[in-house]
């Protein structure tokens, strides 16, 4: 685990987050959401990526995350106001309804792995906290049927 | 079994309404003999059945607290109970029962549950004004009376003729009443039933010590008048007269049976009843004796247990049952005199033949603790044992913790380890329970063995218990006296760690520490930020329960804003954005209204905000206004709009002080006694905003109809015409519960400072997400406990806990008012913090009865659909 470092140039995504295909890189569009210091450690905020509510989460040694922000439990667009923390080395976001806990790496539901919900790409380009997109569909939130 | 009735219901008659009747009424409901039957019962005293063991507390609690039956009537139909009449008559031949109204009725069976009267020696002068007995509510309200001080402050003098058990109990009460106190006993020492003579001198010291004057060996000779008909004091034998105002007479107690003699029923010759095993008197098989007033073999029983088993019999027996037969009981004792432990039980005097004494005495520490043994009887295929000890009995004096394990090892005959003075030793453990047979009964009020006990926590068992808690519940163990709890709690302990249960109290990975212990860990070190913390004494970066869990722990000891620095990041939802999340990701918003009372002013800027945000409002059971479907990013206008007008939070979202409900008590209900508006407003004001394990609820009645429901919150206070009396550990929801009376009759700031204490008590101690009603549950010794705590303030922590409350109370800002001036705290509350201007397109709604309601994402129609049976939720951990 390598922490992703704020201090400028592109760092690209952190270890363990999937890349979304394997030509990810070539198509990936990446918007801006805010600047580092607007997030504290250990939050989460929501942002519009690409018309898509989009959590993106700081964790306490400054690794940047994002998942889709909609919770397939709650169905509710909600991911971003969870609490962070650890479950052994993963670190995960408690959905603030009724509490299933998310890999932030994976966006694997860490008690029913069936349950996934998307993640993005994240780096942070001259303070800025970009979040990366794949031109086409949406990628898809898994297990809960979102009818 | 039934009389010719020729088509009637049988009628049973109960004479007597006290703690024995009472449980023959409660039993013969419950299982089922008045569906067949009708109950009449005369009792003489002017209120229903209470407890007369607990009669001493009367004077903190109050009868209410006491009382068996509050309301007089029992939930059935078919019983009918008369209070104030005595029975005067009794005619056998036509079943007729004369009564002190001048009325009479008739029977088909005769059920006399009479009970005792306090034994009066025929001393001259035992009438004069001041003299007094120790028996009903009446009597303690009279001696009350006659030992207030006098009108130049001078303490009262009173003397008790008795140094038995109950004589004991009434020079407590004087002395707590602030007599002056002499107990006079004619035996050479205190307690001569059941101490023996070390175990009664070490029992005079304790006694000493707390102030009162103790004379053994003493007998007394007359009252003294002063010549006005009033007790000028003691005149003894052989000694100098003691000067009192008061005598109170407690030397035994007489079987009142002259009803019985006088309808020539056979009496056995030290009095009582005469009866068969079955409870039925030898002379007339449609008359019945039960508890003091009956002599089952000759013998009559002065304590309430074996009264209850003879209830339970006669009930089985009317309906026909055969099992049911009374053959002797347990007299061992165990109770806390003058704040004394004092134990006797089984052979307490090593009166079988070949019996030993073992003894520990720590004369400096007034321990004295005595083990009769004897050997054992031959192994069960007949072979002599050598050098093989059964327990016979003992006497403990000074501290009977380990009484309830002793206790059941007596009859259950087990064989006493090598070094039985291990069971005595100060700081032993009873590392024997697992040794105790099976059968033994661990819980002797309510006959619960050992067997029963591993039966409820077996893991693969029906019941599974997890807790004690639980267990109590399940088996009724330890829900009397309480005396067996320790016992109890060490077999299930003991059981957990043999099949590698582990008792797992720890908050959850982060932390192997329970809420109470992180509560005095933040205490001690002065942590103000959950990374101390959890880098001190815990490992990861936490999760969604510890997280929480410290900031509440943090705010109830700092009371900072909940949202400043790191904390935010700690907080729940509701919490951090200071509202309660709904199922659409909206938020509901609930201003306070203390104690529901509110201005026709505020109440049309309510409904203006709600009207001009479009939001949908209901009202709550709490007695405020929850507005629904807040956008997050539209709370901090909201809540412009309602500080201006001079709302502030109402913590509907945190763990912490919701409301305190209140009706609308005397100034306007023609019944009310006491303000009980301006009581709740103040209590919700000083409780605002403080932060505990779980939500608190509160509530306050003008009088004792309580239309504020204030027994269903954590914590109630209904008006009396002398003041209030505080009840603690209600709640509704899931598994509601009463309020228990925690002190009566208090004023208000007595009042004040109970619940300060109670409540930080409460906040320092529970687990987490505990109410305070299991939290008094999981306490050892209960409501008990509590009310030593913070009545007696048995730990000494009083004023500690007064302080701290105060340290919230003068602390306490509101947290919206601080948030809407704090652009950094202001900056969370936006949809997309790219894009702030754009609400949330998952956030949809409809209408429904005129107002909003949200629609899901993915529902079909605005009808709801059931989520409940597919969504997986996360398990808890
Ligand atoms: C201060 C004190 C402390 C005690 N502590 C303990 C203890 O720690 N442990 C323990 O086991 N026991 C204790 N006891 C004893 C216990 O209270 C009694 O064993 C129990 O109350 C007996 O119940 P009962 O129904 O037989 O009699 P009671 O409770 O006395 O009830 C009898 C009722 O019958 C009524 N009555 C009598 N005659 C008539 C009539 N002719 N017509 C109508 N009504 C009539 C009486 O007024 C009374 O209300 C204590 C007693 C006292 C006074
Ligand atoms: S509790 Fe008493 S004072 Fe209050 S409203 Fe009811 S009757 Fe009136
Ligand atoms: S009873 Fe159930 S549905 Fe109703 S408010 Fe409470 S938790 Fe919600
Ligand atoms: S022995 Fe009294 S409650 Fe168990």
């Amino acid at each position: 685990m390598t922490p992703t470092t704020t201090t400028g140039t592109t760092t690209g995504t952190p270890a363990g987050t999937p890349a979304t295909g394997p030509a990810a890189a070539a198509t990936t569009v990446w918007t801006p959401v805010c600047a580092t210091d607007r997030l504290g450690r250990e939050r989460g905020v929501a942002a519009l990526v690409g018309g898509r509510a989009v959590a993106v989460f700081r964790t306490y040694d400054d690794e940047w995350f994002a998942l889709d922000n909609h919770c397939p439990f709650a169905r509710a667009s909600v991911l971003a106001r969870g609490i962070v923390g650890t479950r052994g080395d993963v670190p995960f976001v408690a959905s603030p309804m009724l509490k299933q806990p998310f890999g932030l790496r994976d966006g694997v539901c860490l008690d029913d792995p069936d349950v996934r919900v998307a993640t993005y790409p994240v780096r942070v380009v001259d303070g800025v906290v970009e979040v990366g997109t794949v031109a086409g569909p949406p990628p898809e939130t898994q297990g809960v049927a979102a009818p | 079994m039934s009389p010719t009735t020729e088509g009637r219901r049988p009628r049973i008659v109960v004479v007597g309404h006290g703690m024995v009747g009472h449980r023959f009424v409660a039993a013969a409901i419950e299982r089922g003999l008045t569906e067949t039957h009708d109950v009449v019962v005369y009792g003489a005293e002017p209120r229903a059945a209470y407890d007369r063991v607990a009669l001493t507390s009367f004077f903190e609690v109050g009868a209410e607290a006491l009382s068996f039956l509050p309301g007089a009537a029992y939930d059935d139909p078919r019983v009918a109970l008369h209070l104030g009449t005595e029975v005067v008559g009794l005619d056998r031949a036509t079943r007729t029962l004369a009564l002190s109204d001048g009325g009479t009725t008739t029977y088909d069976e005769l059920v006399l549950a009479t009970g005792a009267a306090p034994f009066v020696p025929p001393v001259p002068g035992k009438d004069l004004d001041g003299c007094f007995v120790y028996r009903t509510i009446e009597d303690l309200e009279a001696i009350r009376d006659a030992v207030a001080p006098r009108p130049d402050g001078a303490r009262r003098r009173g003397i008790v003729i008795g140094g038995g058990l109950l004589g004991l109990e009434a020079a407590n009460a004087l002395h707590q009443l602030g007599a002056e106190t002499h107990v006079v006993e004619m035996a050479p020492r205190l307690m001569p039933v059941q101490l023996d003579e070390v175990g009664g001198a070490t029992l005079v010291r304790h006694v000493e010590k707390l102030g009162l004057t103790v004379h053994c060996g003493v007998a007394s000779t007359e009252v003294l008048d002063d010549g006005t008909g009033r007790v000028a004091g003691l005149g003894l034998r052989d000694a100098e007269p003691i000067a009192a105002d008061v005598v109170v007479f407690s030397a035994g107690i007489r079987p009142r049976d002259a009803l019985a003699r006088a309808a020539e029923l056979e009496v056995a010759p030290r009095g009582g009843v005469l009866v068969d095993e079955q409870l039925r008197s030898v002379t007339d098989p449609h008359v019945w004796a039960i508890g003091e007033c009956a002599a089952p073999a000759g013998v009559m029983y002065g304590l309430v247990a074996p009264g209850y088993a003879m209830a339970e019999i006669v009930v089985d027996t009317l309906l026909g049952g055969t099992a049911g037969a009374f053959t002797g009981a347990d007299m061992s004792t165990k109770l806390k005199l003058l704040g004394v432990d004092v134990a006797s039980f089984g052979d307490a005097f090593a009166t079988t033949p070949d019996a030993l004494e073992l003894v520990f005495a720590d004369a400096v520490a007034g321990l004295y603790k005595k083990l009769v043994v004897g050997p054992a009887g031959p192994a069960e295929d007949g072979t002599p044992r050598e050098d093989a000890y059964v327990l016979l009995g003992g006497v403990l004096v000074g501290d009977a913790s380990a009484y309830g394990l002793l206790r059941p090892m007596v009859a259950s005959g087990m064989l006493l380890p090598d070094n039985p003075e291990e069971l005595i030793l100060p700081e032993s453990r009873g590392a024997l329970q697992l040794g105790l047979p099976d059968e033994a009964v661990v819980c002797s009020c309510n006959n619960v063995s050992k067997r029963d006990l591993l039966d409820a926590v077996d893991v693969d068992g029906e019941h599974a218990c997890a807790d004690l808690a639980t267990v109590k519940t399940c088996t009724s163990a330890g829900t009397t006296c309480g005396s067996c709890v320790p016992t109890v709690k060490g077999i299930i302990e003991d059981y957990f760690a043999s099949v590698g249960k582990e008792v797992d109290r720890s908050l959850c990975e982060h932390f192997a520490l329970t809420r109470q212990e992180l509560f005095d860990v933040v205490a001690v070190h002065g942590y103000r930020t959950f990374t101390e913390v959890v880098e001190a004494h815990g490992t990861g970066r936490g999760c969604d329960i510890c997280k929480p869990t410290v900031a509440s722990v943090l705010a109830s000891q700092f009371n900072g804003h909940v949202l400043e620095g790191e904390t935010g990041a700690l907080q729940d939802t509701n919490d951090a954005y200071l509202a309660n999340i709904q199922r659409n990701g909206t938020y509901s918003v609930v201003p306070r209204i203390p104690g529901g009372e509110i201005t026709p002013e505020k109440l049309i800027v309510i409904g203006e905000v709600a009207r001009d945000f479009g939001l949908y409002t209901k009202i709550t059971g709490g007695q405020r206004i929850d507005l629904f479907g807040a956008r997050m990013e539209e709370l901090p206008a909201i809540w412009t709009r309602l500080v201006d007008a001079g709302f502030e939070s109402g913590h509907a979202y945190g763990k912490s002080l919701r409301t305190v409900k209140s009706c609308v008590g005397s100034t306007w209900c023609r019944y009310g006694v006491q303000d009980s508006v301006q009581l709740a407003i103040d209590l919700e004001l000083r409780y605002r905003g403080l932060r505990s394990p779980h939500k608190l609820k509160g509530g306050v009645s003008g009088c004792a109809r309580e239309c504020a429901e204030a027994r269903g919150k954590d914590f109630g206070v209904i008006a009396t015409e002398k003041g209030w009396n505080l009840y603690v550990g209600g709640n509704g929801g899931a598994t509601p519960r009463h309020a228990e009376l925690l002190v009566g009759d208090v004023d208000t700031p007595t009042l004040l400072r109970y619940l300060d204490r109670f409540l930080m008590y409460y906040i320092r101690t529970a687990d987490r997400l505990q109410r305070t009603a299991a939290w008094v549950e999981s306490l050892d010794g209960g409501l008990e406990r509590v009310r030593e705590v913070v009545v007696d303030d048995a730990l000494g922590l009083g004023s500690e806990l007064e302080a701290a409350m105060e340290r919230h109370v003068e602390t306490y800002a509101d947290e919206w008012r601080a948030t809407l001036e704090d652009p950094e705290k202001l900056s969370r509350f936006v949809s997309f913090v790219n894009a702030p201007g754009t609400p949330d397109p998952a956030i949809t709604f409809t209408t429904e009865r005129g107002q909003i309601r949200p629609v899901l994402a993915g529902d079909p129609a605005p009808a709801a659909v059931d989520l409940g049976a597919t969504i997986p939720v996360g398990a808890p951990r």
